[in-house]
């Protein structure tokens, strides 16, 4: 069985948000109105997350790309009351929209803050309707939703891999922010695979997953920075 | 018989069993014009409540002050206040009756009544904070009991069903009571529907003492396991502060605490205004503020513990979330709250020159204070301060929320109005059985306690 995993180099990573505005444009993510977003109301599947250590003068500050951990024991699921986000098979925590009652319980219990909601119906500039995504539904006020590796892609993948009458390469299925990256610092692909890309930076010593104490086990490893 | 006057209360006593507690019936009989201007009134709040929540149906949570982080906020606090409220009568009363404290005669119905109304205040105030209230049914087609939230919906709904055949159970007879008093109409049918065709025939005494004692024992798990319920929902997730394994006894103690705050602050105003001085005694008062000490010293004993606990392991996470509250922005909110939940009380109802009807009354409207603002330093200041490295949230409730808190109280307080324009609120059969048969009951009690 696949799991899919992804690894992010913070030594090749310039935090230039290419991956966060990708994500926007691939899942229909309204831009954020200038006053909700000053009231914390972004929504964002992928966001830069800024970490400063040390003190004045010794100062130093991080930047990281945070997508959805996709957790192998995933806090949110598990206290949803309605069944409305699980964990497939290939190891994505999913988001059902059509069942979330909005009780934003999982976003509550989620310890990476990923999951969010819409506080009012999703409104786009007129411009920019031609461009949604269709393979991406959008999503009603008052649900949660977060990133899903761009689930949508796999199926898409799958498809033109039968019809082509070949086995799925991993090229097939890549999430926007790793297609993205313009520094290729988003590595993605089978963790199960022992041969795959991820599987062996996941295996690096450079790696590190977040709040690992927490025995959530994402399948998001980063590569650790001027190791 | 001359009545003996060692003060002058007891002989108002005797007057009020000579007139067949008339008075308790005054309410059901007559309304007055005071009735309708505060029922005017509480509507109004109401209807501005009704319009604050029609604004948020119709555009979404965002008229709120709720964020990312902040996900809960006051409607979650409003949430577990009024659940902790709904611990008032039921707990207290079902405790009292099995201890046979013979006080509690005239004091339970009001009681009961409270936890039953402000039950559905609980459950409503979850409803308010879905964001998708038109699929609130899929809770039950797809509900799954990992959920915490699923522990709740299920512990509440089987407290509101056991609390509310505890509040009719002793109602029963003071329906028919009233159905043989009223010439005709509306009421007089709907006591006869519900007096379930009483006549106070030996039996049928038998029977209601025997339910309402096995009521009494089944509300008593229940009532403990819903407000144990209600905190897992925060203690079972793995977020600084919220991950507690003190917070199960830790709520029950504090809804118990706000519970018996309430039923002070209720007895004050029924007695007030229907003229009940000689029902709620200030004997009542001075025992419940006694109750309400005793948990003042608990909650500080829990509250104690649980900082202390915090403070001292000084976890990273959890000590950002500890100073939010010690010195941070939420500084305000928890010190207010160690007054009004310690410092106050405590002072008033510790000595026994203070712990009058006004003083008992001072320090109830003090705790009920108090613990919503406990509730809210739980909610809040750990939501603002997520595990990640993240922008801290903040959060402001806006005017729809505190509508909404305000609309809450109204409509409880309104047909807690209507109640007693309906069924007495001082339980007429029980004071009346407890003139006749009490004393020697009691006497009886006695003779086995103490030695030949």
């Amino acid at each position: 069985m696949v799991r899919w995993g992804m690894v992010i180099d913070l030594d090749k990573c310039s935090a230039c948000r290419a991956c966060v505005i990708a994500c926007q444009i691939e899942n229909n993510i309204p831009p954020p109105d200038p006053k909700e977003a000053a009231n914390f109301r972004t929504i964002s599947w992928m966001r830069m997350v800024e970490r400063i250590e040390g003190e004045y003068p010794h100062l130093k500050s991080n930047l990281m790309p945070v997508p959805c951990m996709q957790c192998e024991h995933p806090p949110c699921t598990k206290v949803c009351p309605v069944g409305a986000t699980n964990k497939t098979k290939e190891g994505i925590v999913d988001q059902i929209y059509g069942r979330c009652i909005g009780c934003r319980y999982c976003s509550n219990a989620c310890p990476y803050t990923v999951k969010t909601m819409n506080w009012y119906k999703p409104a786009w500039p007129k411009e920019m309707m031609d461009s949604l995504n269709p393979d991406v539904s959008v999503r009603p006020k008052g649900v949660v939703e977060k990133c899903t590796f761009c689930h949508h892609r796999i199926q898409k993948a799958k498809d033109r891999a039968k019809l082509e009458k070949r086995e799925m390469a991993p090229e097939d299925y890549v999430p926007a922010c790793a297609e993205t990256c313009p520094s290729q610092a988003i590595y993605f692909g089978d963790l199960n695979d022992k041969d795959s890309i991820v599987s062996k930076l996941s295996r690096s010593p450079r790696a590190f997953r977040l709040l690992e104490d927490l025995g959530t086990e994402p399948n998001v490893y980063y590569l650790r920075e001027g190791a | 018989m001359e009545v003996v006057k060692p003060d002058g209360r007891l002989a108002q006593g005797e007057r009020s069993a000579a007139a067949g507690d008339e008075i308790l019936y005054r309410p059901i009989m007559k309304t007055g014009r005071g009735f309708y201007t505060v029922f005017a009134l509480l509507s109004l709040v109401v209807l501005v409540a009704a319009y604050a929540y029609f604004t948020q149906f119709r555009d979404g949570l965002g008229v709120t002050g709720l964020n990312s982080p902040v996900f809960w906020g006051v409607y979650i606090t409003n949430f577990v206040f009024f659940i902790g409220v709904s611990h008032a009568g039921t707990l207290i009363s079902a405790i009292l009756r099995i201890s046979k404290a013979e006080w509690r005669r005239s004091i339970t119905r009001s009681a009961e009544v409270i936890t039953v109304l402000v039950l559905f205040f609980g459950l409503g105030n979850i409803l308010i904070d879905l964001g998708r209230i038109d699929r609130v049914l899929k809770v039950i087609a797809h509900g799954r009991f990992q959920s915490p939230l699923l522990w709740d919906v299920v512990s509440i709904t089987t407290y509101l069903t056991a609390s509310s055949v505890y509040l009719y159970l002793p109602l029963i007879p003071d329906i028919a009571l009233l159905r043989d008093r009223m010439k005709g109409g509306f009421r007089k049918r709907l006591y006869q529907v519900l007096a379930l065709g009483w006549a106070g025939t030996e039996k049928q005494i038998h029977y209601l003492e025997k339910g309402i004692g096995i009521m009494a024992v089944t509300v008593l798990p229940i009532a403990v396991s819903v407000h144990t319920v209600v905190s897992y929902v925060f203690s079972m997730t793995v977020q600084p502060m919220w991950h507690s394994a003190i917070f199960g006894p830790y709520f029950v103690a504090g809804a118990i605490f706000s519970g018996i705050a309430a039923i002070i602050v209720a007895m004050a105003i029924l007695r007030k205004v229907y003229r009940l001085e000689d029902y709620f005694r200030e004997v009542h008062f001075n025992n419940l503020g006694i109750l309400l000490l005793v948990m003042t010293c608990l909650w500080l004993y829990f509250t104690f513990s649980e900082y202390l606990t915090v403070f001292y392991g000084a976890k990273p996470d959890e000590i950002k979330v500890f100073m939010e509250k010690i010195s941070g922005r939420y500084a305000p909110h928890f010190w207010f709250m160690v007054v009004t939940c310690f410092v106050i009380p405590f002072t008033i109802l510790a000595n026994n020159r203070t712990r009058t009807i006004k003083g008992t009354v001072i320090a109830s409207v003090s705790v009920n204070i108090g613990m919503w603002l406990e509730r809210f330093t739980i909610v809040v200041p750990t939501l603002m301060h997520p595990r990640l490295p993240y922008e801290t949230g903040s959060y402001s409730a806006t005017w729809v929320e505190w509508a909404i808190l305000a609309g809450c109280f109204a409509l409880f307080a309104l047909i807690y109005m209507i109640f007693t324009k309906l069924f007495p609120i001082v339980s007429i059969w029980e004071v009346q059985e407890g003139r006749q048969k009490a004393q020697g009951e009691v006497a009886e009690r006695l003779k086995t306690y103490l030695p030949a």
